[in-house]
């Protein structure tokens, strides 16, 4: 089934007129706040929109959300949170430098990344620096405890910032990009300049796992409710990894679902169901369920409006997305 | 096509002027935008601009390569500011004296998200008239950057006799005969010669060097430093063509620097054209021939090292 013939759901979108490229976004319970290229950051409920000033006259270049408030990072060199009041602070600073990763855990910490320099600052406002030997590109803390892990120029580290002991090395040739570790922190995932994921399995064997294959680099990826499959943006599909095995997924092949003539440019798992978000380069979202690979049309493609953020709400009641020329939507599931 | 912001590099040894460019480029009322990309903050005073630090960080990709070089902070600011976009109209990257502007190049075509949105406009390189010759002599990174440019400033021109000044001028032919040089003072130069050249656009590449298909530039080789021109008078055959220029710029890319061609495959009513950087290869058919204009074919070929009479002999046997 294609997008255009699929059962559509589109009548069940609020469009939200967020103004400026949405460069991410966050559910502060049920409020969704699209953070923004303009510097500012759109906090919508019920059909009602209202604009915080995060960033003045600067960029959000990266936001993260733990469910209660959204941390923003910009081109002026600050983290700001937001929250759902319309409340906006400064957390962090830097002289300038352009901070553009970000991760937030669940117990309240936060770490950011600046050029080679990595901080993190946890609950109790305690905060400790690194600096690895490359700019620090993608951050994530780790399911459980107060664990970050940092991607970098030729692997990534992962770094206790409250224990004395020297950071483990993860090594693999390249440059990566993005990171995230599986929810039972068994695995952890980075995306790469080379149009490939790479793996690490640290239980129990610290085996190396590659997923190749792709035509453009994978700057979205998103684990099942159960960490058993992680889907991932950059080809002509959302390419879906099975990570039920203790081995991950080396020697099977991945789940190719929503093909379509255009780049996935976002995925989204549903925060409890085999249901994934996919949205496009050329502005179209389906909404797949993995069990039979059926299709529901959220969106159709728009020219100039590709999906450039999408984030399902706890409950996995409703999406939200935001594009590139600063249209944006919040879908409602029947 | 039209709407990738155009990114402009700056390259240029130590003191050459650089700066004094970049603020002219700046300040002049020309109603346009820019977004900068710098190395030191401080050293130029701009207002109301959006300027970025840099760090130069260079990545070797994984095929085993080691000139398919990118830099990962470019990649980097370039999606921040795309971001942004429609807050500026095009983009200058200063590199520093030392850097090799190989990296940066390479980035607009081997990065895909980066050549999405953005393309490479021009390598303008600014050379002190009165130290060059110095720099040519123990800094291979300035040589680099002569051979690299599209435009070269040569700055400083009041310091040195009208002689010393022919000299170097022939010095720097003899590095790289292909690039535009402006002779100036304080880098007075109208913003036009610098700014929007498109001399990495295929279709551009005629338009820009008139001369590019005419025999005749007397190339005095630099010691180290090649250009290789070879013409084949009429058209060549695409099945011994392909393979040859992707074998040599495989086998012979970290000695090549730029490379350039025109060429006429038989039964095709337009020209192919290329360029590439290293062993990065960028080509397309496009730009019809004219009628009645000679369909022949021209490459030419800028780095070190380079086995002059295989390239030509290679070439040449690719004739129909």
């Amino acid at each position: 089934m294609t997008a255009g013939t699929a059962p559509s759901l589109t009548q069940n979108i609020v469009p939200v007129e967020a103004g400026a490229h949405v460069t991410a976004l966050g559910w502060l319970k049920g409020t969704a706040a699209f953070a923004l290229g303009d510097g500012g950051v759109l906090l919508a409920k019920d059909g009602e929109t209202h604009r915080v000033e995060a960033h003045p006259d600067a960029g959000v270049l990266v936001a993260v959300s733990d469910g209660e408030r959204l941390l923003s990072g910009g081109d002026d060199g600050r983290v700001a949170v937001t929250g759902a009041d319309g409340s906006t602070r400064t957390l962090a600073e830097t002289k300038g430098a352009w901070i553009d990763s970000l991760a937030i855990s669940s117990s309240g910490a936060f770490a950011y990344g600046a050029g080679r320099r990595v901080t993190a600052r946890d609950d109790k406002g305690r905060e400790k620096v690194l600096e690895v030997a490359s700019t620090a590109r993608g951050l994530a803390f780790a399911p459980k405890g107060y664990r970050l892990a940092i991607a970098h120029y030729n692997g990534a580290t992962l770094w206790f910032p409250n224990v004395e002991a020297k950071p483990e090395q993860l090594e693999w040739k390249g440059s990566h990009l993005d990171v995230t570790w599986s929810p039972d922190a068994r695995f952890v995932v980075t995306s790469m300049q080379e149009n490939a994921l790479h793996g690490w399995r640290l239980l129990p064997d610290k085996g190396h796992m590659r997923m190749s294959g792709y035509p453009s680099k994978t700057r979205s990826l998103t684990w099942s409710h159960d960490g058993k499959w992680l889907a991932t943006s950059g080809a002509e599909a959302a390419i879906i990894w099975p990570f039920e095995s203790k081995e991950g997924p080396m020697g099977k092949a991945p789940r190719e679902c929503g093909v379509r003539p255009a780049k996935v440019s976002r995925v989204a798992f549903h925060p409890n169901a085999y249901v994934l978000a996919v949205g496009y380069e050329d502005g179209c979202i389906l909404l797949i369920r993995l069990a039979d690979a059926s299709e529901l049309l959220v969106r159709p493609a728009v020219q100039g409006s590709g999906i450039t953020a999408m984030a399902w709400d706890k409950a996995g009641r409703h999406l939200a997305f935001g594009c590139e020329d600063g249209q944006a939507g919040i879908l409602t599931l029947p | 096509m039209t709407d990738k912001i155009p990114v402009t590099v700056l390259t240029g040894y130590l003191g050459a002027g650089k700066t004094t460019l970049l603020n002219r480029i700046l300040t002049e009322p020309h109603g346009k935008k820019y977004a900068v990309i710098v190395n030191e903050f401080g050293e130029i005073g701009i207002d109301n601009e959006l300027v970025v630090g840099a760090d130069e960080e260079v990545f070797e990709m994984n095929n085993g390569c080691i000139c398919c070089t990118v830099r990962g902070d470019l990649i980097r600011i370039l999606d921040g500011l795309m971001k942004r976009k429609g807050k500026f109209d095009a983009i200058i990257v200063e590199t520093t004296g030392l850097a090799d502007p190989a990296p940066v190049a390479q980035t607009f075509f081997m990065d895909q998200d980066v050549s999405d949105t953005a393309r490479l406009d021009a390598v303008v390189t600014v050379a002190d008239a009165k130290w060059l010759a110095d720099r040519l002599k123990d800094a291979p990174e300035a040589k680099n950057q002569i051979a690299f440019a599209d435009v070269i400033i040569l700055n400083k021109t009041d310091l040195v006799t009208p002689e010393e000044l022919d000299a170097v001028e022939a010095r720097i032919r003899s590095i790289n005969p292909y690039a535009k040089v402006h002779r100036t003072q304080n880098c007075a130069i109208p913003i036009s010669e610098v700014l929007d050249r498109k001399a990495f656009d295929l279709d551009r590449i005629i338009e820009l060097e008139p001369d590019f298909l005419e025999e005749g530039h007397h190339h005095h080789h630099d010691e180290d430093m090649q250009s290789i021109s070879v013409r084949v008078d009429g058209e060549v055959d695409p099945e011994k063509f392909m393979p040859w220029i992707s074998n040599l710029t495989q086998v012979e890319g970290p000695n090549i620097l730029r490379c350039k061609g025109i060429v006429a495959f038989p039964n095709e009513p337009k020209r192919f054209v290329f360029q590439g950087v290293h062993m990065i290869l960028d080509g397309d058919v496009q730009g019809d021939w004219k009628p009645g204009e000679k369909r022949d074919s021209k490459v030419v070929f800028i780095g070190r090292d380079l086995n002059e009479k295989a390239i030509r002999e290679g070439f040449l046997a690719c004739a129909v």
